[in-house]
């Protein structure tokens, strides 16, 4: 047997292969402006029993009929996360442009979940926008404010418009720039840690998505949450090995294509302020 | 409907946008309604309505209208549709439900603001509704501050009267509210030239009776495992019961019902018999917003029930008692069957909760979708309650809200399917 999983997000996508017993292969690249061919490429050539998408790009996806089965990430991550550790109870995942909580049972099944996709702010993109502004690359962030001497500089704003305005006006006035990013982390983590508290905290606490490298952010939520996380060794994959042995399951189950509603072409379907519909959605059908 | 344009032209309508609306509404509901597997025949005649939904109704009340008839505008269900009938007038209701007009509206109102008032005023501002434009009087409430404080801007634009709805259920709410109905009366006499009498207002009572009973019928027919019509069919059942001609509607709908009827006796439905069942409770969900019943049943579920004035909240408190003997007691009965409805723009409303777990049985519910629009304070205050209401009764609960955008489907469309999984 060989399926996959294919997790386009709105920053990476992720695929991993699996054979029924172990992973055969797992690769994240960059989304870019065109997800669609450049999760092609990922796995052009491949031949699989089956392949689930996840993610939101999913559809994108099965409407080209790459995939033949789309679940959602909370699932997917949820399955991912129990696969690697079956003591898990509660899953963050903090991505590019959303973050989820999700409480699973001891069968890794999702109990409960909270999702902010309204603002960036607890998101990759919020923690994006403030390393630009000061000057850093994202993965120089967590280092640049773990490195800070003195004490955080309070960030009045999570809001990534007014922050970003107000990381400036900090730097301007001579503010040590590790302090500003300490204070930056702890405004973030504030805020997921509220999330969190939504759906209750429960350990083993597994922390994934590509934000999970961040080691300042790590620390951080570890204090607001009182906990201690573990964080996988490829934190971005989670929910593409929960897509995929989702599919393995699905082979052993001997489930037709499909079974998951049919979610082809029925898109949501409002009026667009234009008052034509979004022509992405119209061409899936 | 090209037949329409002068009808169209003679209310004012901004011909340009309203052509764009009208072009776009096609292709969204072949998408979402005619795809559909397994519906019932009898939702022909409702495809029907909708397919003319500028048209051949408008026309109606334009006949109406040159024939000296009155049309009242309405936006809530406490706004008693006996008394506008009584006295010969027309009463349709004007929610808005399509994101269309809301960049209009925002031309004037604040952005924080619900998208159904917002809705509702860009297609008065935007001159794109016929029904807005056909509209004689407007008949505003108070139940939100929303509402109540657009009312007032809304004037400036149409006649608008505001009925004032008391927020609480004691003794001294109840006498306001018969007094309330009793200046309705002397309103709508004077709007319509038309007097109101004991034995119209007993007459009509009757006829709205039948609607209901209709639509409790609908409603009652639901219950049924495998759920004999989808949630996004009945829903627009209840959404055009707000404009439709009432005796139409009730004869049309008691149609379909005897179809539906019959798929239950037969073992058929819309779903398999293992399908998640779903209720609906929240705000309203006027025409054209499907989009949660769209997503929640595009991921294998099905809508049962909606706790909502799109939904089972239009037959609360069940038949309205006749009472030919006077118009006062024949308002008392509509009163008190009226003040048995449960909105979250009265406190307490521990009715509303009950009301959400009754159904939860009868329906044999296996998850509750609380939506809310954004910016609606009393359903989204009162959701806290029902969750935890519902969370300690061990029902899977879901608190979304939104508004009618496209970006808030694709935001919503996650959440919903992963509950949906979850059950
Ligand atoms: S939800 Fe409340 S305000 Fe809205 S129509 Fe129903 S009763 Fe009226
Ligand atoms: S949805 Fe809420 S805010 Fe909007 S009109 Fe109804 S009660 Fe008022």
């Amino acid at each position: 047997m060989l399926v996959a999983g294919l997790d386009i997000g709105s920053r990476t996508i992720a695929l991993v292969e699996w054979d029924g017993g172990r992973v055969r292969r797992a690769e994240v690249v960059d989304t870019g402006a065109d997800p669609l061919s450049n999760a092609l490429t990922l796995i052009q050539g491949r031949a699989y029993d089956r392949l689930v998408a996840t993610g939101y790009g999913r559809y994108l996806a099965a409407e080209r009929a790459l995939a033949d089965e789309v679940i959602t990430e909370i699932k997917a991550y949820a399955i991912g996360a129990h696969h690697l550790y079956p003591d898990v109870r509660t899953v963050l995942d903090v991505g590019g442009q959303d973050s989820k909580v999700i409480l699973v049972d001891p069968n890794g099944r999702v109990v409960r979940f909270e999702m902010n996709d309204r603002c960036a702010a607890g998101t990759g993109r919020f923690l994006e926008n403030m390393a630009r502004a000061l000057g850093l690359r994202v993965d120089q962030f967590g280092e640049h404010a773990l490195a800070a001497e003195g004490e955080s500089v309070q960030i009045s704003s999570v809001c990534t418009v007014f922050a970003e305005s107000e990381v400036v006006s900090l730097i301007g006035r001579g503010e040590d720039s590790r302090c500003v990013a300490l204070g930056i982390h702890r405004a973030i983590a504030r805020r997921l840690g509220a999330m969190v508290r939504r759906v209750g905290v429960r350990e083993r606490f597994v922390f994934a998505g590509g934000v999970a490298h961040n080691p300042c952010l790590r620390r951080l939520l570890i204090e607001e949450l009182g906990v201690s996380l573990t964080v996988p060794p490829s934190p971005q994959t989670v929910g593409a090995l929960g897509a995929a042995l989702y599919a393995a399951k699905q082979i052993e189950r001997g489930n037709g294509r499909w079974k998951h509603g049919d979610h082809s072409g029925r898109t949501g379907f409002t009026l667009s302020s234009t008052g034509h519909p979004d022509p992405r959605r119209v061409a899936g059908r | 409907m090209e037949e329409y344009r002068a009808m169209w032209e003679r209310l004012g309508i901004n011909m340009r946008r309203h052509d764009m609306l009208l072009e776009a509404l096609p292709a969204v509901y072949e998408k979402v309604y005619l795809s559909q597997q397994r519906r019932p025949q009898a939702m022909g005649y409702f495809d029907f309505v909708v397919s003319e939904i500028h048209g051949l109704r408008v026309k109606e009340l334009m006949d109406h209208k040159d024939k000296g008839g009155k049309v009242f505008g309405t936006f809530c269900v406490y706004v008693p549709e006996e008394v506008i009938v009584a006295a010969g007038g027309i009463a349709v209701g004007l929610c808005g439900g399509a994101d269309f007009s809301v960049p209009t509206a925002e031309q004037v109102l604040p952005r924080n603001l619900c998208a159904l008032i917002k809705s509702a005023f860009g297609f008065k501002l935007g001159r794109i509704c016929p029904y807005f434009q056909a509209a004689d009087l407007i008949v505003g409430e108070t139940t939100c501050d929303g509402k109540k404080k657009t009312w007032e801007i809304l004037d400036e634009y149409i006649p608008t009267y505001v009925m004032d709805l008391p927020n609480s259920r004691t003794s001294a709410d109840r006498a306001l509210w018969i007094s309330e109905l009793q200046r309705f009366v002397r309103k709508v006499e004077e709007v319509t030239g038309n007097s109101i009498t004991a034995e119209n207002l007993a007459e009509a009572t009757r006829l709205i009776n039948r609607k209901r009973a209709a639509l409790q019928r609908l409603f009652e027919v639901r219950k049924a495992r495998p759920a004999p019509i989808s949630g996004l069919d009945a829903l627009l059942v209840t959404q055009i019961s707000f404009y439709d001609d009432p005796a139409r509607f009730t004869e049309k709908t008691n149609e379909l019902c005897d179809e539906l009827e019959a798929r239950v006796q037969a073992g058929e439905g819309v779903a398999p018999p293992d399908a998640k069942r779903i209720l609906y409770t929240g705000t309203p969900m006027p025409i054209p917003f499907w989009t949660v019943p769209l997503l929640i049943e595009g991921a294998g579920a099905v809508v049962v029930a909606e706790e909502s004035c799109t939904g089972t909240r239009l037959v609360a408190g069940g038949e309205t008692p006749v009472r030919d003997t006077s118009i006062e007691d024949q308002l008392i009965a509509i009163a008190d069957r009226q003040l048995q409805t449960n909105c979250a723009c009265f406190t307490p409303n521990d009715g509303r909760v009950d009301d959400i777990l009754r159904m939860v049985e009868e329906y044999e519910v296996d998850g509750v979708i609380h939506f809310s629009l954004s910016f609606c304070q009393p359903y989204n205050l009162e959701a806290v309650r029902v969750q935890k209401a519902l969370q300690e009764a061990g029902v899977p609960v879901l608190v979304l809200e939104g508004d009618y955008t496209e970006e808030q489907a694709g935001r919503l469309r996650t959440r919903i399917e992963a509950f949906v999984e979850t059950l």
